[in-house]
């Protein structure tokens, strides 16, 4: 298994338990659809995945390495070399041209193909955007970066977080094809949180959050 | 609505703790340094002002002898019977246990109504006829009088405020029994109110000549330059604080954005909102500087005894050492904490007047700012030349400042540009992802940082060109007493029949035995002190000349020319070659210059046979003595046992060049302590940018924690970045702060003391200082670091999540 979440429990400081005992596996090259209503805990399982956040109790596991027994540097060292995350807030480097954004992740990983680079930055359409700042992209524009960058590293396991939550509808689509595209011609495995049933439809499997347990 | 309005203004503030002591400490810093110089100054000057109006003396002008000897009862009495309103004066120094005091001796009876007279008297119960019969009485300041009271056979004491320090004051009959110089008369004060149809001076009495009042002027041209230079240290540290001021408040403004718009959108009229923002910074203002005060009395406290010592050892001028509260020096520094809030403020006040209520929130483009950068860049070669413009037409200390205040000025405004430049090129040389993403944040944290760093450029400029000036000084004064102070021993006699015997009796004891005579001649403008010398090998030998003639040894002590100091030679353009009046009818021609540190006035050296010639009566009480340094203190304790001298009339060289040195440490003491300060504010304006700059950090930041670096990782480069950007900064503050230090020694100090210092480079010392720049700028940066490093991950993913 490529990812296995199991039983875990998350609960934030003076609120109520967010996740109890969730449980998901994922194979390589699968994509799935996480959907649920808002405050569910989708994004805070796939930070949670992504190493980003420590849970309570339970298990992660990505490509075989526990999350419960890493620290910083190993928990640092998984989001550098296993997974990559496009946040719906496209959260690129605002001080780095689009062309240092896209190959940022990937060099930081020390895996920089840069005709594979190339290659994502033609299939995004960035090819002319390389030297502008991310100040000076459109919100399609900006995701289509942040999916190059997740992209350029080669993750076993790509985590978007609604990424196409803050585009219009044709925007969107566009974008969830190129990424949908590349993810299947790399055998990269996607958990895509998600609200939208047409996108959900589109993907493998379909995992549903709801009282803080995957259904 | 006000009360809604103004509450919703004042809840950022509650929100913001950190913002606001931020910003009322950088009020209260700038205030308080700037109050503190301000105290010290009012203080010094107050006490000038007292020491001339209560003795009075000063005020007057005054009648001595031209050859510089006693004026005579009979001549006094002549003068008083032709109508002339003068009072004989009696002064010297008093020697009591191991106290001296000047005794000044008045005839009371001639001037009765002195005010440290008449106001001694008002708080007693004596009467005026008590003053002028025996014992009579002498009047002090209360510090004083207690050590003359403890004084056996003194007449009793009154108490008076109205004298400086060390200072007595009496009938010229206690005086002259107090000083053993019967019938002796130093001087005469020119009384106010002189009658109509008074014969002429030269008639009268034609050995007399007349000198007009001096005093005050003298210590107020005197001291006047170091009064300012602590002006312009303290405005300094005004400017570096305001930096703070500027940054926070433009800051604040920038965050409250959204809630100004909202006020607007919701019916608060723009000019409701403008006045209830200046009254919230008045208000502040007006806290801070409170505060600044209360800072401001404290430092000044600290450092005024050790300006009271400098003043009194460079100028003799009187200070007191304890400060009082002045209303004028506590309103300067409120006004200048209201008005500098209000300067720091006005960019961010205009652009909150002229923001449209739909505009969108402010985005700092960083890339987008060529345009500021090159306005910024022509501001400060603008000011450069205006500097260099009011250097070429004008002279002296304003021309010095104002090169200083053009070169600091400019190049403050150039350096976010400079540093901006040298970014691009680390850009091209930075390899690997981390450490492009690292150059690139730093450019573009440039102008969020570029306040704190201009202030800490100020800051280093400031040390490294005070610190080189004093530095320089103290290496040329070392080198320069150990020429002036070649004797071993410096013995003062009580008169010139003691001085007859001394030499006597030290001449078979001594190498030799050098007579210091010297006479003052008033002119209308300066005093001089002219210096008679026999020929011996230290003049030629070791004395500090900085600019000679040929033979110049010969023709001095030949009685053919004369020596003059710089100070003179500078004030008056008298250079090798010159001719110089030293007295009416006693022209010389000059054969060279010394330097002489530390003497405000004119001096002139002549073989003594030509002095004594023009002067017959100079007093012969004061020796130098060449013996071999091991025979000196049994020399001391001889003469000490033999002619019953005081301690203080017989020293050692060692022990005169440790007071001159003592001195000469004191009077940097307080610059130095500025210096420190400045340093200090410039840290805390760096600290208190990462502070405030520290929300708008984690956007910027949660990216690159997410793409896979630690916390720790992150923290540590926030430390390298803050301490590269003092790095550059401290490079390029290096050359501002030698010209800082070649414009204080070259203009400045030439135009305020008359004299010019070569000037000595301290690479060690920029270490040394450059090492307290990191360090300052390390430890700035290190809260905010240990923040980052202790930051919970649920923070950074509030970017992530949208939610903050």
């Amino acid at each position: 298994m490529l990812l296995t979440v199991d039983h875990v429990t998350k609960t934030y400081p003076g609120g109520p338990p967010v996740l109890q005992g969730a449980t998901l596996s994922m194979s390589a090259g699968e994509t799935i659809a996480l959907t649920g209503e808002s405050g569910s805990g989708k994004s805070t399982l796939l930070h949670l995945i992504a190493a980003l956040d420590r849970f309570d109790a339970g298990e992660i596991a990505v490509d075989g390495i526990s999350l419960s027994a890493l620290d910083d540097h190993g928990r640092a060292a998984v989001r550098r070399d296993r997974v990559a995350v496009v946040f719906q807030q496209f959260n690129l480097i605002p001080t780095l041209t689009v062309g240092q954004n896209l190959s940022f992740h990937a060099r930081l990983a020390n895996r920089l193909d840069p005709g594979w680079v190339d290659e994502i930055a033609s299939r995004l359409g960035l090819q002319d955007l390389l030297a502008r700042y991310p100040e000076n992209l459109s919100g399609g524009q900006q995701q289509r970066v942040a999916i190059g960058r997740a992209m350029a590293v080669r993750p076993k396991l790509l985590l978007a977080d609604e990424p196409t939550g803050n585009l219009d509808e044709t925007t969107a689509g566009a974008v969830l094809d190129l990424m949908l595209d590349l993810v299947r011609t790399s055998g990269t495995a996607l958990l895509l949180v998600t609200h939208s049933q047409a996108v959900a439809a589109r993907l493998d499997r379909h995992a549903h959050l709801a009282g803080g347990r995957v259904t | 609505m006000i009360r809604a309005a103004a509450s919703a203004l004042w809840s950022h503030w509650r929100r913001h703790p950190v913002q606001l002591v931020t910003l009322l400490a950088g009020i209260a810093l700038a205030a308080g340094l700037w109050s503190a110089v301000q105290a010290i100054n009012a203080e010094a000057r107050a006490s000038y002002a007292k020491a001339a109006a209560q003795i009075g003396a000063d005020r007057l002008d005054r009648l001595s002898r031209t050859d510089g000897g006693p004026i005579s009862v009979e001549d006094y009495v002549t003068l008083r019977r032709s109508g002339w309103q003068v009072a004989a004066v009696l002064q010297d120094r008093l020697r009591l246990n191991d106290t001296v005091v000047t005794v000044t001796g008045i005839d009371l009876v001639a001037w009765s109504d002195l005010p440290a007279i008449t106001e001694g008297i008002a708080t007693t119960a004596i009467t005026p006829a008590e003053a002028l019969t025996a014992p009579g009485l002498v009047f002090a300041r209360p510090e004083t009088a207690q050590t003359l009271r403890d004084h056996p056979g003194f007449p009793p004491v009154v108490n008076t405020d109205a004298l400086p320090l060390g200072r007595v004051l009496t009938d010229i009959g206690v005086a002259e029994k107090l000083l053993n110089r019967p019938g002796q008369i130093t001087h005469l004060l020119v009384l106010p109110d002189q009658p109509f149809g008074a014969p002429d001076l030269a008639e009268v009495a034609p050995d007399l000549t007349w000198h007009a009042a001096r005093g005050t002027q003298d210590i107020a041209r005197l001291t006047n330059s170091f009064h300012l230079n602590l002006t312009a240290f303290g405005l300094l540290s005004f400017v570096v604080g305001l930096f703070i001021v500027h940054g926070t408040i433009g800051l604040a403004f920038e965050q409250r954005r959204p809630m100004i718009r909202t006020l607007r959108a919701l019916g608060l009229p723009l000019s409701v909102l403008t006045r209830l923002v200046l009254l919230e910074l008045l208000a502040l203002a007006l806290a801070g500087g409170l505060v600044g005060l209360l800072l401001g009395y404290l430092v000044a406290a600290s450092l005024l005894p050790d300006v009271a010592v400098t003043l009194r050892g460079l100028y003799g001028a009187p200070v007191e050492d304890s400060l009082a509260l002045r209303p004028a020096w506590l309103a300067s520094g409120l006004a200048m904490a209201v008005a500098g809030t209000l300067l720091a403020s006005a960019q961010a006040l205009w652009r909150f007047s002229n923001l449209p209520i739909l505009a969108a929130p402010g985005q700092h483009g960083w890339s987008a700012r060529p345009r500021a950068m090159k306005t910024q860049s022509l501001a400060g070669l603008s000011a450069i030349l205006i500097g260099l413009a009011a250097f070429a037409l004008f002279d002296g200390l304003v021309a010095g400042f104002a090169l200083m205040a053009g070169c600091l000025l400019g190049a403050t405004l150039l350096l976010p540009p400079v540093l901006a430049v040298g970014l691009m090129a680390a850009d091209r040389l930075a390899h690997g992802p981390v450490a492009e993403w690292f150059v690139a944040d730093m450019r573009a944290q440039l102008p969020s940082l570029s306040l704190a760093l201009m202030a800490l450029l100020l800051a280093l400029a400031a040390n490294i060109g005070v610190g080189t000036m004093v530095a320089s000084f103290r290496l040329t004064f070392d080198g320069w007493l150990d020429q002036r102070l070649t004797s071993t021993l410096y013995v003062t006699a009580r008169d010139d029949a003691q001085g007859a015997a001394l030499a006597k009796w030290m001449a078979p004891r001594a190498d030799a035995v050098l007579p210091i005579r010297s006479v003052e001649i008033s002119s209308d403008a300066h005093p001089l002190f002219v210096y008679g010398i026999v020929d011996h090998d230290s003049y030629r030998e070791h004395w500090p000349l900085i600019a000679a003639g040929a033979d110049v040894w010969d023709r001095v002590t030949t009685g053919q020319a004369a020596l003059v100091n710089e100070q003179m030679a500078r004030r008056d353009g008298l250079w090798p070659g010159s001719v110089v009046t030293l007295a009416p009818g006693w022209e010389l021609p000059v054969a060279g210059v010394y330097s002489d540190y530390g003497n405000p006035t004119g001096q002139a050296i002549v073989a003594l046979d030509l002095l004594l010639m023009h002067f017959p009566n100079v007093p012969n009480t004061r020796f130098g003595v060449h013996l071999p340094m091991d025979r000196a203190a049994q020399l001391a304790e001889d003469l000490g046992r033999d002619f019953g001298l005081p301690p203080d009339a017989v020293i050692l060289q060692g022990a005169l060049k440790a007071q001159s040195r003592a001195i000469f440490e004191k009077t940097f003491v307080v610059t130095g302590a500025l210096n420190v300060l400045t340093l200090g504010v410039a840290g805390f304006a760096i600290l208190t940018s990462l502070l405030t700059l520290w929300t708008q950090r984690l956007p910027q930041l949660a990216p690159v924690w997410a793409l896979g670096l630690t916390r720790a990782q992150l923290a540590r480069l926030e430390l390298w970045r803050a301490l590269a950007l003092a790095t550059m900064t401290a490079v390029l503050a290096l050359p501002l702060g030698l010209l800082l230090a070649w414009l204080l020694l070259a203009v400045v100090n030439v135009a305020a003391f008359g004299w010019r210092l070569p000037m000595h480079l301290f690479p060690y010392d920029w270490l040394r200082l450059f090492t307290l720049a990191l360090i300052t700028a390390g430890l700035a940066a290190t809260l905010p670091a240990l923040r980052l490093r202790r930051l919970p991950p649920a923070h950074l993913l509030k970017v992530f999540a949208n939610e903050r």
